[in-house]
């Protein structure tokens, strides 16, 4: 698989990372080269096997549905970068 | 020990010297801060925290004089900059973490400090954990206290808990703890003479250590010999209900597992490890590895587990895939950096995660954003799921002739700060040996076992079976009295910086 620039303004868009125009190409080649290697995992026939998705066999617990922590506003915003009132607070999102 | 600098003690000399009263807790750290100081040239430690250390050692000095003394009261620690530690910032050596000082502990970190023992520092290592070689630091990179014999140019101490490993061989600690993914604690710990363990995945809680992929993340202890391996992770070791993969059995005396017999036990020997280009001398310190099992008592028996090929670019679709996930969260609201004179949400967004994170974690974080994507998941994210089934069936299978697995650690020794720098893909060979284990949640530990022909540590990896820690470190410790490793870099006629 070769990636295009396009394709990686996309997927830096996608992931919320400003690309400039000009790291583009470069970016596209050692992401493509990246792909390439991992792409010879078509050789292995995975028929019939199941997808891992945890390295332990065990079963998530459960519990129960009660409130365990909270009640530490000063604590949660302690590291904001700006704050407000008890909020957190961002660039105006609505014109 | 009158005769022995306190910074050369193993960690379960200084418990018992402290014990003894040989020695007071303020005078084993102050040894250690001053060997800190004096070895700031390897930026082993990302910082130090040595008020913190000093109040321990008194209240540690008042516990002992009382008869109160815990399992590891007063012994120094350092700490990986990915636990988070109250109070304290806690950084992954990334700029995206600016200024964060968690308002908790990691359960682990909670272990240790619980259990008695005092925090030096914290480490450096490879940003968010992504790097084999401490080079990918936010910090710059670590020196490795070891050099080539005629050729002073520095080296790298391995990753990613780069920091740990060159701390605990330049005596700046006796101990560290470490975090492992793909290799991050086993791999430094080879290039920097010193022993590495990995526990089985659900051994260690991971609760409070930063994320990078969460269903391969394993804490475990780095140190100067096995038995002091065992002691640490015994203590870092254990149930938390705040992680839900953490396994709920009893933590085993992993100290006392050294002296277990190892006679009689099978050692797997991998046929498709013995890759084409193998430097001979890896070949020949695996094959030394086997003659010290067999002198042990032990049987050698090969082994194949066919689908190893596979295992580097499984790892390279899902670990980048879950880092992608879990590295989502740095968006500048809650915590850490954000990028100034934002137009609107996005632009700040974007903007602080471009300066945010440094270019390797940018780039496993556009990988996996891209395995993950509509039209790409099934042929890449799935595919690499279905291909870690095969690679964790043939160690079950494996494991039902032999009970340990010896490999080498690392395909070379360390080597020099810049190199390998213009490709990723031979920096993530380095992990070749490594990774495996980690996608089938297996526990790894890498033992010094000699020094390659330009006098650098090499190390030998054994696998064992899920939390069959005991067996592993039994037969670790058979390798460690045989090889006679001296796993000091003062031998070479240097120290420190």
């Amino acid at each position: 698989m070769s990636l295009d620039k396009a394709t990686v303004a996309r997927i830096a868009a996608l992931a919320r990372i400003r690309v400039p125009e000009e790291d583009l190409d470069g970016l596209a080649e050692e992401l493509s080269n990246i792909l390439g290697w991992i792409e010879q995992l078509n050789a292995v026939d995975t028929a019939d096997v199941p997808p891992m998705s945890q390295a332990s066999e065990q079963k998530l617990r459960w519990r129960a549905d009660e409130v365990t922590d909270g009640g530490i506003p000063e604590k949660v915003l302690a590291n904001a970068p700006a704050a407000k009132d008890g909020y957190f607070t961002v660039p105006k999102v609505i014109e | 020990m009158a005769d022995r600098a306190l910074t050369d003690l193993t960690l379960a000399e200084a418990r018992d010297g402290l014990s003894a009263k040989a020695f007071s807790a303020v005078e084993l750290i102050e040894a250690h801060l001053d060997a800190m100081a004096a070895a700031r040239g390897l930026n082993a430690y990302v910082a130090e925290t040595p008020e913190r250390a000093r109040a321990g050692a008194e209240e540690a000095d008042r516990r002992i004089a009382a008869g109160e003394a815990r399992a590891l009261e007063g012994v120094p620690l350092a700490i990986k900059d990915l636990f988070c530690t109250e109070g304290v910032a806690t950084t992954a050596a990334s700029r995206i973490l600016d200024g964060f000082t968690p308002p908790y502990e990691s359960t682990v970190t909670r272990n240790l400090w619980e259990a008695g023992a005092l925090m030096l520092g914290k480490t450096n290592m490879d940003e968010f954990a992504m790097g084999s070689s401490n080079t990918t630091s936010h910090f710059g990179p670590v020196e490795n206290p070891w050099r080539r014999q005629g050729d002073n140019r520095p080296l790298v101490p391995g990753g990613s808990s780069g920091g740990s490993a060159a701390a605990v061989a330049a005596r700046l600690c006796p101990a560290a703890t470490g975090t492992d993914t793909g290799g991050s604690i086993r791999q430094p710990a080879s290039f920097c003479g010193v022993v590495g363990l990995k526990p089985t995945y659900g051994r260690c809680s991971r609760w409070g250590i930063v994320a990078f992929a969460s269903s391969l993340d394993q804490a475990g202890p780095i140190t100067r010999t096995v038995r002091d391996a065992g002691l640490l992770l015994t203590h870092m070791a254990g149930f938390d209900a705040k992680d839900s993969t953490s396994v709920d059995r009893a933590v085993p005396d992993f100290e006392a597992a050294v002296k277990r017999p190892v006679d009689g036990l099978k050692v797997g020997i991998p046929k498709e490890y013995r890759v084409d280009g193998m430097d001979p001398e890896i070949e020949a310190l695996w094959s030394r590895g086997v003659d010290y099992l067999k002198d042990a008592g032990m049987e050698p028996v090969e082994i194949s587990l066919p689908h190893t090929s596979y295992a580097l670019p499984v790892y390279y679709i899902l670990a980048p895939a879950e880092a992608s996930s879990n590295l989502a969260r740095y968006d500048g609201v809650r915590f850490g950096h954000r990028a100034a004179a934002a137009d609107d949400l996005l632009d700040m967004y974007e903007a602080t995660r471009s300066e945010g994170f440094g270019a390797e974690v940018r780039r496993r974080v556009m990988i996996g954003t891209y395995v993950l994507s509509a039209g790409y998941y099934d042929a890449y994210y799935l595919k690499a799921q279905k291909v870690r089934t095969l690679i964790a069936r043939d160690f079950s299978t494996a494991f039902e002739k032999v009970d340990v697995i010896l490999t080498p650690t690392a395909p070379g020794a360390a080597f020099a700060i810049g190199e390998k720098e213009d490709d990723p893909i031979s920096m993530y060979l380095n992990d070749v040996f490594t990774v495996p284990a980690s996608l089938a949640g297996l526990p790894g530990v890498s033992v010094p076992a000699g020094l390659d022909g330009d006098g650098l540590p090499l190390g030998l990896q054994l696998i064992a079976k899920p939390f069959d820690e005991e067996t592993m470190i039994a037969a670790a410790s058979a390798i460690e009295t045989r090889a006679g490793f001296d796993g000091s870099p003062a031998a070479q006629g240097r120290e420190g910086a």
